[in-house]
Formats: structure tokens, C-alpha cells, sequence
């Protein structure tokens, strides 16, 4: 395995970042990095700050304090689209998909391939079919580009939202929640999605409550604890025991 | 690594549904279109008037219409919205092309001259009066349009309640405008303006001609442009369709208008067919043209419908009205069996979808 710090520069660096709304403290002083093809867990209570973070880093809110770089230089993110603009991804937990649209639909929708006919521009349904094939292939998702999302299982429509990622070729993907709510089977799914993303270099963040899946996937583990980072370890020099305390406070740092 | 690079899934127990089991043969529409079939073959047997040339023509005419208003209020209930003010803008835009058609033809206007006569108003371009008054129809619908769709787009105000008070907004505005005594289309060009809303070309009545362009046009924005992609992904999940970045306040106000145009327009060709656009013209229309867009499978709930639903649920009315009074059922039915129908078609559909 890889260790974080042989993969060179980080393609996401916060240094000092606090965000307050009013008199409510909800990030303080966090500092973090994220490598290429690494994909760390941020794990945390409710209300420990996790949510907060990832909306400063997808550009929903704007710190307060402290400092973004993104591949290497500082970034300003005013609104989601921003963020989106420099290759940052969120698939959010309900996966933001239309049911009543295609696989395909779903991958592209925002960002539809159109052909010209003089001064008209109509979809170019073939091309964008075959493209959302090629991104199913890649994650090794059997999930047909015709099929409408509200036919699909869980870890299909986990596939359609990751493979929108994969389209605009994000640099950091983060993942809120991904295998809340659905099978054991597909949870598998979910995991070797992420090692797709990994295997293409992509960054991935894992925002999760389970702890098995965290273990199971992530080469790193940051866990939050009343706004602020209480510990950033690599997988393999802690225990799902010693997380637990950490996101209970049973254990201040480490 | 924990988890096992596996080989590529297959989910050998999921095949590709049959064709009878997708498309149009799977919804609502299909079989409504099925019904709609065998009805007007009931219908042949039945009387033997219903597939003469003339009672085809009046039926085609009839449906015409409200078929031009539902294709409008089609795109605002694929996304999810309704607008209940159709019927008021019909009598609303009617009126004021009617009214501008009248001022712009009196004598001292700069659109008109007098004969060698003295007596009689000769246009100075022929259709260009016309052209005016439609325009500022339409651009009436448009602004009550646009009022509309801020109001729901940005003030976040619910679409019931809007176009609910539009509804009265508007109607009343129509009493304000012609004080309660309604409008005649006159003047120089009055005798276009019949030719093209109540007249016909081999044959066929005007309104079904603009009807067909209409649709297809719909049909090519609704499945093959970005905008109906949109349109169909709001009706589908409004925040999926924020958060891939869709702008969300733009489709809805667009929408509204399209839907207020298309009424505007239907009411200025019904003007046509009538000979005038009076005060309570059109009055409760909004419900017969909700009623034949949801009989034709499009889903109040939003996400699904189509110009092809839109026009099969109109026909499906008229013919009902009309085969009924072929066979000289006391004409007070109807409305009840509309209600029925409506509710049946609903339900076949909730039951379908219950099997598969």
C-alpha cells in the first residue's frame, strides 16, 4: 500500500479553517490533507462538524476562517459550482438523482452532449449513451444507460451518482453517507466503486457512520469531535476500537 | 486492501423488460390511446353519422379547442406545478387582440386610410393590424406569464395558490378592460383573422393544423432538447436537479410562460371561432384542460407527460361529448361521465403499476 506522504503534493489542503454561524462555533483550527488516489474517512458524531466541512469544501458555505488550496493553489468558492469548476465532487446521500429519468439522463443531465443543427442543438442521445456505458464499465457496474433510475438497486444508483463524478474527471470525490440504507450486497458494491475511483487517482472522502466500511476501504481516518479534528491516522496504525473513543471523547487525541 | 478486486458484476437474473412492458405501451397514454380506439369503433357501430366527413371535421375542430392549452399546461405539470389560471388568460388574451384589433381599425389610426368613398377604412398593409393585436395578446399571456412563474420560481410561492388567485386576477382584469360587455374582432382585417382561426385548408379546420405543429414541436423540446431534459428532471427531483446545478428558477418561470402563450393563443383562436371575445368567455376551461392532460397520463405528482397524452385526452373528451350526443343521451351526462373517466384512467394506471 501507498503511504499518503509518497504520493507528493496534496490535491486538497486546508490549514486553519473555522467556520462560525453567529455564536455557534462549528469548525475550529482544522487542518487537513488529502493525496491523489488516497481515500480517507471522516468520521465523527452527529454534530461533530462533519457536515460543516464538507460544505466549506464543496463551496456551500464560505469559512470563516483560514485557508483552501486545491492542487496547489489557494481557492476562493462563493457557490457549489465553484467548487465543482476545479474537480471537486459531492455525491450526497440521497444521490440528487431523477427517478424518472434514464441512467444516462442522470449522468449527463446539467451537462448534456448536444449536436448542431444550424441554429438548433439537439441532444446527442447516442453519444451520451455510449459514454455512460464506457464510465458503468469502468466502475464495473452492470447498470444499462437506457434503464430509468427508479427501476435500479441501490448500488446501481450509487454507480450513476459516481459515475457523474467520473464525467467531469473530479479530482476529489466526496462521499456523504454512501452506504446508509442499503443491503449488505450492495454496500460491497459501494466499497469496490471507491476502489475504482482510487484506481484512477482520484481522491476520494468518506463520510461515513460505519465503521466496518471505513476499515475496510480507507488508508486513512479523520475523526471530528465538537468542530474540531481530533485525530488524522492511518488505517493500519489504529483500531476501530480506538475510533470509537475518539468519536465518543472517550479518548481526547490522538 | 480488505475488499477483493472482483471480477466485473453481472446480474444474469435482470434481463431487458419485453418491448410491450416500456415505452408508450407501458403507460397511461397507451392504453387511454387503447380505449380511445375502441370507443370511437363503438362509436361506428353505434351511429352510423360518426364517421361522416362532417361530424370528423366537427370533432377535430371541437377538440382543437382546449388541445392547444393543455399542450401549454403539459410542460408546467411535468414539472410538477399546476396553473389554474388558463381559462381567464384564454378570455383575457382574447380580448385585449380583439380590443387593439378594433382600436387600430378606427378611422385616424396610422395602421388605416379611408377609401376614395370617404366611407368605408382600407388598411394600409393589409395584415398588419392582425399581426399587432395577436402580438399584443400574447404579449398580455405573456406578462401574466411571467407574474406567474416569479411568483412561484422566486417568491417560492405555491403553485396552487398563484394561479389560483391569477385566476381571479385575471378575469377580473378582462371585466375591467372591456367593462363587463365583451369585444368584436373588426375592421379592415377582421375577415383574416376569421379565415385563420375559424377557417380550414382542404378540409381541415385551421386550429387542428397549428394544433399538430404545436406538438411536435413540443415533442422535439420536450425528449431531444436540454430544456425539456430539465423540465422532466424538475418534475422527476427538484433538488437533484438543483444540486447538478440546473437552474431551477429560469425552467420554472419558462414554463409558465409557455403555458400562459399557449392559453393566450387558444383563447385568441377561440375568439375566432366564437366572433367575439366576451367577458366570461372561457370561464372554468382550466379544469377541462387539466382534466385532458391528466386523462392522457400526464402525472399531477410530476415527471411524466407529453404532447401525445395531451391530444389523446382532448379527443377522448370530445368524443365522449360528441358520441353522446349522437345517441341522444340527455347532454347533462357528460360532465359526470368526464369525472368518471377521469378517475378510471388514474386508477388503471395505479393498478398496472401495482403488478409490475
Amino acid at each position: 500500500m501507498t503511504t499518503p506522504s509518497t504520493n507528493g503534493q496534496p490535491v486538497l489542503e486546508l490549514t486553519g479553517i473555522g467556520k462560525e454561524f453567529g455564536a455557534i462555533r462549528a469548525l475550529h483550527d482544522v487542518d487537513m490533507q488529502v493525496f491523489p488516489g488516497e481515500v480517507v474517512g471522516l468520521m465523527g458524531d452527529n454534530g461533530a462538524g462533519k457536515s460543516t466541512l464538507v460544505k466549506v469544501i464543496a463551496g456551500n458555505f464560505r469559512p470563516s476562517h483560514g485557508e483552501i488550496r486545491f492542487d496547489g493553489n489557494a481557492v476562493h468558492f462563493h457557490r457549489p459550482i465553484d467548487a465543482r469548476g476545479v474537480g471537486i465532487e459531492v455525491v450526497y446521500q440521497d444521490l440528487a438523482l431523477a427517478d424518472n429519468l434514464t441512467a444516462a439522463a442522470n449522468v449527463f443531465l446539467g451537462r448534456e452532449l448536444k449536436r448542431k443543427f444550424g441554429p438548433i442543438s439537439l441532444l446527442d442521445h447516442k453519444a451520451m449513451a455510449a459514454r455512460a456505458l464506457d464510465l458503468f464499465g469502468e466502475l464495473r457496474s452492470e447498470t444499462r444507460p437506457h434503464d430509468l433510475v427508479k427501476q435500479m438497486s441501490g448500488g446501481q444508483r450509487q454507480a450513476v451518482a459516481i459515475a457523474r463524478t467520473r464525467l467531469s474527471n473530479a479530482k476529489l470525490v466526496m462521499m456523504d453517507e454512501p452506504t446508509a440504507a442499503i443491503s449488505v450486497r450492495q454496500v460491497e458494491q459501494v466499497l469496490s466503486l471507491i476502489h475504482r475511483l482510487k484506481e484512477q487517482g482520484v481522491a476520494v472522502m468518506l463520510i461515513s457512520h460505519r465503521m466496518p466500511d471505513v476499515f475496510a476501504v480507507c488508508d486513512r481516518v479523520v475523526v471530528m469531535r465538537r468542530g474540531e479534528k481530533r485525530a488524522d491516522k492511518l488505517i493500519a496504525d489504529t483500531s476501530p476500537e480506538e475510533v470509537t473513543a475518539l468519536i465518543t471523547g472517550a479518548k481526547e487525541a490522538a | 486492501m480488505s475488499v477483493p478486486m472482483e471480477t466485473p458484476i453481472s446480474f444474469t437474473n435482470v434481463g431487458r423488460s419485453k418491448w410491450w412492458q416500456r415505452g408508450i405501451f407501458a403507460s397511461q397514454t397507451g392504453y387511454v390511446l387503447a380505449a380511445l380506439l375502441v370507443l370511437m369503433l363503438v362509436m361506428h357501430f353505434a351511429s352510423p353519422y360518426f364517421f361522416t366527413q362532417g361530424n370528423m371535421q366537427n370533432v377535430a375542430k371541437n377538440f382543437s379547442f382546449i388541445a392547444i392549452a393543455t399542450l401549454g399546461i403539459t410542460f408546467v405539470i411535468i414539472t410538477g406545478g399546476i396553473d389554474l389560471s388558463v381559462g381567464s388568460m384564454m378570455c383575457f388574451s382574447a380580448m385585449i387582440t380583439s380590443m387593439v384589433m378594433v382600436e387600430l381599425s378606427a378611422p385616424g389610426s396610422p395602421f388605416v386610410h379611408l377609401a376614395a368613398d370617404g366611407k368605408a377604412v382600407v388598411a394600409n398593409v393589409p395584415g398588419l393590424i392582425l399581426l399587432v393585436s395577436v402580438l399584443a395578446g400574447l404579449c398580455a399571456a405573456l406578462i401574466v406569464g411571467l407574474v406567474n412563474g416569479f411568483c412561484i420560481a422566486v417568491l417560492g410561492l405555491s403553485p396552487f395558490v398563484t394561479t389560483l388567485g391569477m385566476l381571479s386576477i385575471v378575469r377580473g382584469l378582462a371585466y375591467v378592460v372591456s367593462n363587463g360587455r365583451g369585444s368584436f374582432p373588426g375592421g379592415p382585417d377582421a375577415e383574416y383573422f376569421y379565415a385563420l382561426t375559424s377557417g380550414d385548408v382542404l378540409g381541415i379546420p385551421a386550429p387542428f393544423i397549428y394544433l399538430v405543429i404545436l406538438a411536435a414541436v413540443m415533442a422535439v423540446v420536450l425528449h431531444h432538447t436540454s430544456f425539456g431534459r430539465y423540465v422532466f428532471a424538475l418534475g422527476g427531483n427538484e433538488k437533484a436537479a438543483e444540486l447538478t446545478g440546473i437552474s431551477v428558477v429560469r425552467v420554472k418561470i419558462e414554463v409558465y410562460v409557455i403555458c400562459a402563450l399557449a392559453a393566450g393563443l387558444q383563447g385568441i383562436i377561440i375568439s375566432g371561432w366564437l366572433g367575439s371575445a366576451p367577458a366570461n368567455m372561457a370561464t372554468s376551461y382550466e379544469l377541462n384542460v387539466i382534466a385532458a392532460a391528466v386523462i392522457g397520463g400526464a402525472n399531477l405528482a410530476g415527471g411524466i407527460g407529453g404532447p401525445l397524452g395531451a391530444i389523446v385526452g382532448c379527443v377522448l373528451l370530445e368524443v365522449i361529448r360528441n358520441g353522446l350526443v349522437l345517441a341522444q343521451v340527455n347532454a347533462y351526462w357528460q360532465q359526470t361521465l368526464v369525472g368518471v373517466i377521469i378517475i378510471l384512467a388514474v386508477l388503471v394506471d395505479r393498478i398496472r403499476s401495482r403488478m409490475t
